[in-house]
């Protein structure tokens, strides 16, 4: 495991996933107990954080006045770490999600994603680094209606002006199994299909980060373990950092450290739990 | 990032997608039914007001005319031959000519081949006989009598006449000339001879009277481009005359004609353009999602901007290509259908309005779509994750400048009538802003009767007042939508026929001049004898202004050339104690209780050309004495109504001194034309005119406006059902997923459609009553202030506006959500 998680692979080189193949990888890793501190040491070390953030906080107006959704966040993530942030609804996970990717501005406080700091910058150039860096997985998929499958993960391609973009994207159908159904629409896919089709669109750009808000939020358990553990097999094959933001604490059991969020800030440490 | 072919790929790939998906269909029906009803509007108009332009050149019997008191130079005629145009000559003065030992006062017209250009001449074999047109003129050695000649000479064709030391045959008898006029200088009855006669006459003599003429015809723009060349060469003494400077009553009624047809094209673009903001904003609101997708995978502001302007591109330019085409083929089509009013040889379109209809779709999307798609460039990426934010509304009202400024620009491009822009523009700010107002107050006041009736009802209102801003927007457009179709079919109609009555079927088609103080009674009681209504007579001074404000007007300048010739001309005075119906004061009193000096009210036309100013001292010569009258009024008149009118009118007592003839107007009975040559018998000096000729001409134009005005309602018609349609759209993804949800909780179908069906019977019955108020008032200041009509409120109005707004929206509304109710909700509630 420790040897393949930075060995960088092509997506869409490696065979085609089968998806047993995938679940028994991952049953070991839920079962095994946390353990604190551990594993990143484990981990070749590298000196830039992939993602950095201090003292992050967001205030809104609310009709009772100023309301601090995050407040003081501070967190450091290495490369090709796999990271979930829980917390019930209304901690601030997606606030602080959205702030990382750089989506929003936050009140006070820095933004680093791969060195470059996020809060200089402004919309244009955010969206150029994520244009460059950033892969996402949404709860409710974000497929655009009117495109096909293909067409819907060649719009990041063809958005970063990618060379033979329709290429690349039936290879990145096809490492999610579904190459045959590429030239179907979202609304005659079912909900696994789409999210599975949502994550060969995060993938195909080879994200240096990827951030999934709650992946399986719509999903029913089979199908959410299937599409978290093509999740995991995808983010391990290709070296990526994953942030997952969820409220459920089996999925964020499979990743190597969990922060948990409460009234906006992070509670029980820095680090919070680590486990392997 | 991101290489302009790959965002224009992208861009397209995308509209075309939002093609496939339906996305586009409201909007770009819209685009495209606004596009071809302005092309066909424009093509059809253009031809049909080249006809109405033949029509009315034909009272010049040519397009364009020069006259002069002197001869014509040819070198006139050598250019015009040159710039491809055709050119007859005529001469007219008046001459006494004989027959036997009978002898009469004639209007001596000699013409020249090809006359006439427009129009036709009518003759008949005899005196009575039946009337034919003909393509010809007198041969050499002939001439054709009018009537009035002939009658007044005793005779009938056939007959040997002297003109001057030149004896002709009488040959034909001329009933009509398209030239005919309407001036008391063409009052002599005419005797048409051959122009290679006049020589011959030797009636041409230095200090004769002759009035030379020379017409030209041809090509539209050869004609305009050789007015353009003349008006630079005129020698003193000529002046140049076209259609503009025909009679007055077909100029009033092409004027007005003009304004009908505006007015459609007007109403059509206003429609479209409410049609296009409300798929664009549906648009709009669709896809902010896709925005802040691609936002949040590294699209930049200037990127997603970019690419919207393209989509909008190409759409406008596919929209005015297919609308074009569109409006060409179903102008042929509109023509086709009113070949027998405007003849089959209707002149062949320009290609003005393809450029029209390019600059329609580009104007409507800029200035009705593009802020909704700008405002939708500025979603926050963060929508991907909070679906509740929506993108910052834009500043400084620039939605409202842009669709204001688009309507200006394309309306004054598209008509070139100011106020008629302007009054359709502020009418319709008032409306949109009162139908909103009025909304929102029907909108609180519909809450208090929910508890009225059973689920659906409840169901039903409560979605009304929930959904507040929504429906204000469906109500102010079905509201304006309903208040165009309204004004379309019964306004229109209403106005048409207030119009045509102005003319009735009885109007004045004979003019008695001439009458003598004496005969007056006498007169009256011939017509009554003969069942002939007696007209109401009015009393005629000759004058000739001298001065005005002590200044003597032979030295005076006048801005206006018409002005100055209607100074130096000999004038027609009158009086009345009150004024006739179609006469209207605009400015200062008819007639003081203890007026200080005479008072004279002036027509308002005149009164501009001369510059003449309330307070104004004109002076005037009556058979050598002077008499002076203050200006303490000014007049519209209804030239058209076919009543005698004048430009200045005196209070009554101040002429009594002066010698005075009566005018008088009536309406002989088809069938009764023998009356006029038994009064002209029995009174020799009263001359009668015959109007019906001028009197058919206006009909006509009338009549063919008519007929295109209802055509382009048709399109008008699309354009306010598209309206409608995105109306009903707008609220649709959202009933949508409303309706699942209510079935999910176990709510039949019937009961979801009832619920449906009463919300939207709620907003047609609220919009139709505001669409009829609004009709109301806007026929009413239509018809006042710009076509000066009667108006008169219909009951009819204020029934069909509510009930077709109750059935039209409530069968439009369930038509458009049945679909939608129909789905399996669990679809439904999955896509969501």
């Amino acid at each position: 495991m420790a040897e393949t998680r930075h060995q960088i692979t092509r997506l869409g080189t490696t065979n085609p996933i089968l998806e047993d193949q995938v679940m028994n990888e991952a049953t070991p890793l839920i079962d095994s107990p946390p353990v604190l501190g551990a594993p990143v040491l484990k981990t070749p070390v590298l000196k830039t954080p992939v993602l950095r953030a201090l003292g992050l906080s967001k205030q809104v107006t609310s009709p009772e006045g100023p309301l601090t959704i995050l407040d003081q966040a501070d967190l450091q993530i290495e490369h090709g770490e796999t990271i979930a942030i829980v917390g019930a609804s209304g901690a601030g996970k997606s606030t602080l999600l959205g702030l990382l990717a750089g989506l929003d501005v936050p009140s006070s406080g820095q933004v680093w994603l791969d060195g470059t700091e996020l809060t200089t910058l402004d919309e244009d150039g955010r969206a150029a680094l994520r244009a460059d860096r950033v892969g996402f997985v949404f709860q409710s998929f974000h497929l655009i209606p009117s495109l096909t499958a293909l067409e819907n993960v060649m719009l990041p391609l063809e958005l970063a002006a990618a060379p033979q973009p329709a290429q690349s994207a039936r290879e990145a159908l096809r490492t999610v199994g579904l190459e045959a159904r590429r030239r179907h629409y979202p609304h005659q896919l079912s909900g696994g299909e789409k999210q599975r089709v949502a994550i060969a669109r995060a993938f195909v750009v080879q994200p240096s980060i990827l951030f999934a808000d709650e992946p399986t939020g719509n999903l029913d358990q089979k199908t959410g373990e299937q599409v978290v553990d093509l999740l995991f097999h995808l983010n391990r094959e290709s070296g990526t950092t994953l942030v997952l933001v969820t409220h459920d604490l089996n999925l964020a059991a499979r990743c190597q450290r969990i922060y948990y969020m409460e009234g906006g800030r992070f509670v029980a440490g820095p680090n919070q739990v680590t486990k392997v | 990032m991101s290489q302009p072919n790959h965002s224009s790929r992208l861009a397209m790939r995308l509209l075309l997608r939002d093609w496939k998906a339906g996305e586009l269909t409201v909007l770009a029906t819209a685009l495209l039914v606004a596009v071809s009803a302005l092309t066909a509007v424009a093509f059809l108009t253009d031809r049909v007001g080249q006809a109405v332009e033949l029509r009315a050149a034909e009272s010049l019997a040519a397009d364009l005319r020069l006259a002069s008191t002197q001869v014509i130079s040819e070198d006139y005629a050598t250019s015009a031959a040159a710039a491809g145009l055709l050119v007859a000559r005529t001469a007219s003065m008046p001459s006494v000519i004989f027959a036997g030992n009978a002898n009469t006062l004639a209007g001596i017209r000699a013409v020249s081949d090809p006359y006439p250009m427009r129009g036709q001449l009518k003759t008949s074999e005899q005196l009575l006989g039946e009337i034919t047109p003909v393509d010809e003129i007198p041969e050499p050695g002939e001439a054709w009598a009018s009537p009035r000649l002939l009658a007044r000479l005793g005779v009938d064709t056939g007959t040997v006449i002297e003109v001057g030391s030149l004896q002709l045959q009488l040959t034909r008898v001329l009933e009509h000339r398209p030239d005919e006029g309407f001036r008391f200088a063409d009052l002599a009855p005419t005797l048409m001879i051959n122009y290679a006669d006049l020589e011959a006459t030797g009636l041409v003599q230095p200090g004769s009277r002759v009035s030379w003429r020379m017409l030209f015809a041809g090509d539209r723009s050869a004609v305009q481009q050789f007015k353009q060349q003349l008006n630079t060469q005129l020698a003193s003494g000529e002046r140049l005359e076209d259609i503009n400077d025909t009679n007055p009553q077909i100029r009033s009624a092409m004027e007005r004609s003009g304004r009908f047809l505006n007015l459609s094209s007007l109403i059509s673009v206003l429609l479209a353009a409410v049609a296009v903001a409300m798929a664009a904003r549906r648009y709009a609101q669709r896809h902010r999602d896709r925005i802040a997708l691609m936002k949040c995978m590294g699209a930049s502001q200037s990127y997603v901007i970019r690419s919207s302007l393209l989509q909008l591109f190409m759409l406008a330019l596919s929209g005015a290509l297919l609308g074009s085409l569109i409006g060409f083929a179903a102008q042929h089509g509109l023509a086709w259908l009113m070949r027998d009013l405007i003849g089959e040889n209707l002149p062949s379109p320009g290609y003005e309005p393809v450029l029209l209809g390019a600059m329609t779709a580009i104007s409507i999307l800029a200035g009705f779509a593009l802020p909704d798609l700008w405002q939708m460039g500025r979603t926050p990426p963060m929508r991907v994750l909070r679906h509740d934010l929506d993108p910052p509304p834009l500043r400084y009202g620039i939605p409202w400048i842009a669709a204001i400024a688009a309507l200006v620009l394309l309306l004054l491009w598209l008509v070139r009538d100011t106020k008629l822009v302007l009054t359709i523009l502020l009418g319709a700010g008032v409306t949109f802003v009162a139908l909103g107002l009025a909304g929102w107050l029907l909108v609180r006041a519909l809450s208090g009767f929910r508890g009225a009736g059973g689920a659906a009802w409840r169901y039903g209102l409560a979605s009304v007042s929930r959904r507040g801003r929504e429906s204000i927007v469906q109500l102010v457009a079905f509201g304006l939508g309903l208040m165009v179709l309204l004004l379309l079919t019964i306004v229109r109609n209403e106005l048409l026929d207030n119009w045509q009555q102005s003319l009735p079927d009885n109007a004045p088609n004979q003019f008695l001049i001439n009458i003598q103080t004496h005969e007056t009674d006498a007169l009256q009681e011939f017509l009554q004898q003969r069942g002939v209504q007696a007209p109401d007579l009015v009393p005629l001074v000759r004058a000739r202004m001298t001065h005005i404000n002590d200044a003597d007007v032979t030295q005076m300048t006048f801005e206006d050339p018409e002005g100055e010739e209607w100074a130096r001309r000999d004038s027609n005075l009158s009086w009345r104690e009150t004024l006739q119906e179609d006469n209207k004061i605009v400015a200062g009193k008819l007639w003081s209780d203890s007026p200080e000096q005479n008072e004279v009210s002036v027509e308002l036309g005149f009164a501009n050309e001369l510059g003449l100013k309330l307070g104004d001292e004109l002076r005037f010569d009556i058979a050598g004495e002077t008499v002076s009258a203050r200006v303490t009024s000014k007049r519209t008149v209804e030239w058209d109504s076919f009543r005698p009118n004048f430009f200045m009118l005196f209070a009554p007592g101040v002429l009594d001194p002066y010698p005075a003839s009566w005018i008088g107007s009536l309406y002989l009975p088809e069938g009764k034309s023998n009356v006029t040559l038994e009064l002209m018998r029995e009174f020799p000096s009263v001359t009668a005119i015959d109007l019906d000729a001028t009197l058919s001409q206006v009909r006509d134009v009338m009549d063919k406006a008519a007929l295109a005005v209802q055509a382009v309602f048709v399109f008008t018609l699309l354009a306010g059902l598209t309206v409608l349609w995105a109306a009903v759209q707008s609220t649709r993804d959202e009933r949508r997923f409303e309706s699942a949800l209510l079935r999910t909780f176990g709510a039949s179908r019937k009961r979801v459609l009832s619920g449906v069906a009463v919300e939207f019977m709620a907003i047609g019955l609220l919009s139709g009553v505001l669409a009829s108020s609004g009709a109301s008032l806007a026929g009413y200041l239509l018809a006042t202030r710009l076509f000066e009509l009667e108006y008169q409120f219909s009951l009819g109005l204020w029934l069909i506006g509510p009930i077709a707004g109750m059935l039209l929206v409530g069968l439009s509304g369930m038509a458009a959500t049945w679909r939608v109710i129909t789905h399996a909700p669990v679809n439904v509630l999955r896509s969501a």
